[in-house]
């Protein structure tokens, strides 16, 4: 009994395989090609989209990264820059400095040394003036007393040229 | 709010079918009445040599499990619903001397054209034996196959006017969003590292089997009318199956497929004439494989089932001793509860099992010519 059974289990009834190849063939061709091929077409059309999506998200974000750190190098430079200019500027004024101390230092000196020089120059005249001077008045006072002397005495005459002479 | 719902059913599950079984035993000693089909299946003795249609009215003595369980897997001309109510079937027999016998099953009670409805099957009403008939009729397993198959016409064409209706951009909702990531799986999982760059046209096919397998292989397990017929784990269909990934290897076998098979490259003249009949027989071992593996697998789910629910008649004696059945029942319920989340698995499985190994053997059949040290 139960091999009779089993024996008929195991033998396939050709009814059902002729309906199996229809209904499986039907299944097939309609559904198939008409329903599963579009539902896996659109299954990867999406996937292509999501993955276009997060690639181009990802650009994007490296996109940012790279311009934030042109803006941070941007900064950077200018801050150099200005840095610079501010180190030039106090250069420039320090050499303005220098400079002016120098010429003025300069100036006075040679207003000095004008002075100096002209100071110099005035005292030799008003030596020299005191010298015509003294010598004016020495001769007037030697004439007013060797008037009467200075005539004929040689030794006299001797005398008052080794004076002047001395005078010189 | 939806685990709610999950365990509320099966509370009531739980409590229902205990108390179900018990009732129908208290009221009669006669199982006519009990819940489920399947339960129904068991309490009909068949008999060798008598018509169906006696039975219900016999007061059954004795049970015997094997044929009920027999009987259930097996496919009928008729499709029984509950107690006596049966659904007659389109019957269509070439007879033995060439003419047809056309009708609906019910007609065949009685001896219609030399025919005759015995253990639900048409069979010759002299010999009581179908051989030599040609059975085209719609069987209880065509009937359950015609409904999958509208069942899933109704469902991937809805899914595809989804994907139509909402774009390619938007996410997946409802039944689109269910059975989206199982169509991944057999697009991702099952085709693209089988088949390879060319998977694409064999899609249609291992999607097809994947579902179609898959549909039934589930309707199998529910209980009651109008599924559970056990059409995958009948032989003739696992049969047609099988034949289709033969014919579809074969069709699409590349020029390197056939020559590994009939000049194996790197094997010496003389030993071609061993493996050559070797890789010949392998030709049709494969699918062989793959019929047996989702019939034995089927068949063997639904006989422990059918078994474990027997455990409650032959533990109550068949209605004589209450107490034998409140035992049975607290001993088959779990273990039914538990082969039937496992059977839940095994239907998954083999649809997948069914597939991959459809989709190798495509596989290898169109792989270019790159891998000569393989072998």
């Amino acid at each position: 009994m139960l091999l009779f059974d089993a024996m008929e289990l195991i033998t396939p009834n050709l009814g059902l395989v002729f309906w199996t190849t229809i209904c499986f063939l039907a299944f097939w061709f309609l559904v198939g090609k008409l329903a599963f091929k579009p539902i896996a077409k659109a299954i990867k059309s999406r996937e292509e989209s999501i993955e276009e999506a997060l690639s181009s998200a990802k650009k994007a974000k490296e996109e940012m990264l790279q311009l934030q750190s042109d803006n941070q190098a941007a900064i950077k430079a200018a801050q150099q820059e200005a840095s610079q200019i501010l180190k030039e500027a106090r250069d420039l004024k320090s050499a303005i400095e220098g400079n002016a101390q120098a010429k003025a230092k300069e100036e006075a000196t040679k207003i000095v040394a004008e002075a100096r020089a002209e100071i110099q120059k005035q005292k030799e005249s008003a030596l020299l003036e005191v010298k015509q001077e003294v010598s004016k008045l020495a001769v007037q006072i030697a004439e007013k007393i060797l008037e009467k002397e200075l005539s004929n005495s040689k030794e006299q005459q001797d005398f008052i040229s080794d004076l002047v002479n001395k005078l010189n | 709010m939806y685990s709610a719902i999950k365990s509320i059913v099966f509370v009531i599950t739980m409590v229902l079918s205990p108390m179900a079984c018990f009732t129908s035993y208290a009221q009669d000693s006669t199982v006519a009445e009990v819940v489920t089909e399947e339960v129904i299946a068991i309490s009909e003795t068949v008999t060798e040599g008598q018509p169906a249609h006696d039975h219900h009215a016999e007061v059954v003595d004795e049970q015997d499990p094997i044929a009920a369980i027999m009987h259930h897997i097996s496919d009928a001309n008729e499709f029984h619903i509950w107690g006596d109510i049966v659904l007659p079937l389109p019957v269509m027999v070439r007879k033995v001397d060439g003419s047809w016998s056309v009708g609906l099953s019910n007609q065949y009670h009685v001896e219609k054209d030399g025919l005759i409805l015995s253990h639900g099957r048409i069979v010759d009403a002299h010999s009581h034996s179908a051989k030599g008939l040609i059975d085209l009729s719609v069987t209880k397993n065509v009937a359950m196959m015609l409904l999958s198959l509208l069942l899933l016409t109704l469902i991937f064409f809805s899914v595809k006017s989804s994907y139509q209706k909402r774009g390619v951009n938007s996410a997946p909702k409802g039944l689109q969003s269910f059975l989206e990531p199982i169509i991944s799986f057999v697009i991702e999982d099952i085709a693209k590292p089988n088949l390879g760059k060319h998977y694409e046209k064999f899609l249609p096919y291992i999607m097809s089997a994947f579902f179609f397998i898959l549909i039934n292989n589930l309707l199998g397990l529910v209980p009651f009318f109008p599924a559970s017929a056990n059409l995958t784990g009948n032989i003739a269909f696992t049969l047609t199956m099988a034949v289709l990934t033969f014919i579809v290897t074969n069709i699409s076998g590349n020029k390197n497929y056939w020559t590994h098979i009939f000049a194996m490259p790197g094997v010496p003249k003389v030993l071609l004439l061993i493996v050559t009949p070797l890789e010949i027989i392998g030709m049709f071992t494969k699918p062989f494989a793959l019929m047996i593996r989702l019939f034995a697998n089927m068949t063997a789910g639904h006989i422990i089932i059918l078994s474990l629910v027997s455990l409650i008649f032959i533990l109550g004696e068949n209605g004589a001793a209450v107490g034998g059945a409140i035992g049975g029942t607290a001993i088959a319920v779990p273990f039914v509860l538990f082969m039937n989340a496992l059977e839940l698995l095994v239907a998954f499985l083999q649809a997948y099992i069914f597939t991959l190994l459809s989709a190798i053997f495509i596989g290898m059949a169109i792989e270019e010519h790159h891998e000569e040290a393989h072998h």
